[in-house]
């Protein structure tokens, strides 16, 4: 169903969510960035639609909420183990269509297979989604090629339209609350982008012996392995175990687990000295082919989702639109080799 | 909601059995021991050091054998640990091996060094029920004779299947010859090739090599089973360390064919 409304009716509305829930979405962290007098966005709870930054791209996603950097799994108290009690509150996220695509492959790393992981679903089943819809692509944006322009699996949409906003809502429990803060229906489609600055195209004869290509090793120097592109991106779920104890009882602690990035040393060693991948370019291979070859050989689907954080934050200004665009070339380099 | 994967349940140490100076075998109090597979792994779980990917070496009744080397963070702390101290593990993980298949059949058994902890449990099986096997043969090769693990099983094993021991360097004695596990995969005496079986675990560079050297007397690699390994955090499919190209190593191994480890390109 869809509806207008005002601000204030917006705000009226979020607040209603807000008594049994959080309301989770970007904003604007002013100083917050990386370099003097840049701002950061990300994701903090809001009260007020106006806090929402609909005119630019968060920083990090929303997956810290599903999957947070750092998560207490449970306590140690000298014989016992106790887990942390968990959150019960609905978490309210607004996120943008690739964003919810993403959702879809959390949920398939996460939920799937035969073993699904505890304290995902307890954040996860306590979720509901707002699509914000995207009425222009951002320059590093690739959705469109990746086919996650388009959503409706949300609760609700919300865009801004002049001085108030659509909103289109699939969640009946919602549409009396919509109703009562004034919003008039009208009929709601969500803004979403048909084209992209950014194109990207991955060819259909890929396969693994594109590794053997000479486009890894410009990366061995280029990329300085700091992880960034994993840690902004919404689709990578990689964790290492973290055990700390505290100082003032060393008998006590817990054990958390912390986000991994397969660019970052360390990844694969092994007790003993065995590593995989010490070059940054074989790393590099490791995650791009991840992102649009081998989780869609186990799963059918790309891994990536086009939302172009990673092109974004990379402080070498690797492009991972443009890593995938030069793969048809070396899958070329490889074959002409192989003959 | 899921089960918590995560929570290490107590175990007790019964015994250590201790094959040298930095590799000994820990024997645990497991209640569900009997179901447990050779090769399946536990994380072993040491409150304030972490856990540690470890598979199972021996089956008993209520009982879990874990050969473990001192050689990390996790595994220095634990050789601190005595008999009758209690620690946590979680598990069991990983397929195993399946010893339905070997069943009948020929067997060849190549292990290097600790990689003798994950087939231990196959060896065992079968000497323990020789009427299921049509001929079982071990080569098993240690870095040198201060390396040997499980002397007292082998000399066990002896008496009722083909075993040959080698060490990489050292003089040769009555009990094993000098050479890597390669050289004595020619001597085989394998009848039917086309229906035997072969299992290899070790450090990758062995495989590797007797994998090859298996095929060159005319083994199948359809037919070679190959105990992998790699960094495990979590041992559920969901940390991602232990991901080669579309195959989780804990989830979907560690046991694979030969055809399927080939194609693993880290």
């Amino acid at each position: 169903m869809g509806f207008e409304l005002s601000t204030g009716g917006v705000n009226a509305f979020l607040r209603e969510l807000a008594r049994t829930g959080r309301v989770v979405a970007p904003v604007r962290f002013e100083g917050g960035g990386a370099f003097t007098g840049t701002d950061c966005v990300r994701y903090a709870e809001v009260t007020d639609i106006e806090n929402v930054v609909f005119d630019e791209k968060s920083r990090f996603s929303f997956r810290e909420l599903l999957l947070p950097p750092s998560q207490t799994l449970f306590y140690f108290t000298e014989d016992s183990i106790t887990e942390p009690t968990p959150e019960t509150r609905d978490t309210i996220i607004f996120l943008r269509s690739c964003d919810l695509h993403a959702v879809k492959r959390l949920d398939e790393i996460c939920r799937g297979g035969a073993n699904p992981d505890y304290y995902y679903e307890q954040r996860r089943k306590n979720v509901k989604f707002v699509l914000m819809g995207c009425k222009k692509a951002f320059d590093s944006c690739f959705c469109v090629d990746m086919g996650t322009n388009i959503s409706d699996n949300y609760d609700l949409s919300i865009e801004p339209d002049g001085d108030g906003w659509h909103l289109d809502c699939k969640n009946a429990e919602w549409e009396p609350l919509l109703r009562a803060q004034g919003g008039t229906e009208t009929p709601v489609t969500p803004a979403h982008v048909t084209e992209t600055k950014t194109r990207v195209s991955i060819p259909d004869d890929l396969d693994f012996s594109v590794a053997k290509s000479k486009l890894w090793d410009e990366y061995d120097k280029r990329c300085i392995a700091c992880g960034r592109c994993n840690f902004s991106c919404p689709t990578c779920t990689c964790f290492s175990m973290q055990d700390l104890f505290y100082q003032d009882n060393p008998k006590t602690g817990e054990r958390r687990r912390v986000l991994a990035s397969c660019m970052v040393d360390g990844f694969s060693d092994m007790a003993g000295g065995v590593v995989y991948r010490k070059n940054h370019g074989a790393r590099m291979r490791y995650k791009v082919l991840h992102k649009v070859y081998d989780f869609k050989k186990r799963s059918g689907f790309h891994m990536c989702v086009g939302c172009g954080r990673c092109d974004d934050v990379c402080p070498e200004y690797i492009s991972f639109s443009h890593i995938v665009n030069r793969l048809g070339d070396a899958m070329k380099e490889v074959s002409e080799h192989a003959e | 909601m899921p089960n918590n994967d995560y929570i290490p349940i107590r175990s007790e140490i019964r015994e250590i059995i201790r094959h040298t100076a930095h590799e000994w075998t820990f024997r645990m109090t497991w209640a569900d021991a009997l179901s447990v597979k050779p090769s399946q792994f536990f994380e072993i779980s040491l409150p304030k050091y972490g856990e540690s990917p470890i598979s199972v070496s021996g089956i008993a009744p209520g009982l879990l054998d874990f050969t473990i080397r001192k050689i990390g963070h996790v595994t220095n702390e634990l050789f601190n640990y005595k008999e009758g101290d209690t620690l946590y593990i979680r598990g069991p993980y990983g397929n195993g091996f399946d010893l339905e298949r070997y069943k009948g059949k020929e067997l060849v058994i190549v292990a290097g060094g600790t990689g003798v902890s994950p087939v231990r449990g196959v060896i065992e099986y079968f000497a323990d029920h020789m009427d299921e096997t049509c001929g079982i043969q071990v080569i098993a090769g240690f870095r040198d004779a201060n390396e040997i693990l499980f002397r007292t099983d082998f000399a066990k094993w002896r008496q009722v299947m083909d075993i040959t021991m080698t060490l990489d360097t050292g003089e040769p004695t009555e009990e094993y010859g000098i050479g890597l596990v390669t050289k004595y995969i020619p001597d085989l005496k394998i009848h039917d090739p086309a229906t035997a079986e072969a299992i290899i675990a070790g450090p990758p560079a062995m495989i590797k090599f007797a994998a090859k050297a298996l095929a060159e007397t005319g083994f199948p690699e359809e037919h070679m089973w190959v105990d992998e390994s790699r960094r495990m955090c979590c041992g559920l499919g969901k940390c991602g360390h232990c991901r080669v190209n579309d195959t989780y190593i804990c989830a979907d191994g560690p046991v694979f064919n030969y055809t399927t480890v080939k194609q693993l390109s880290d």
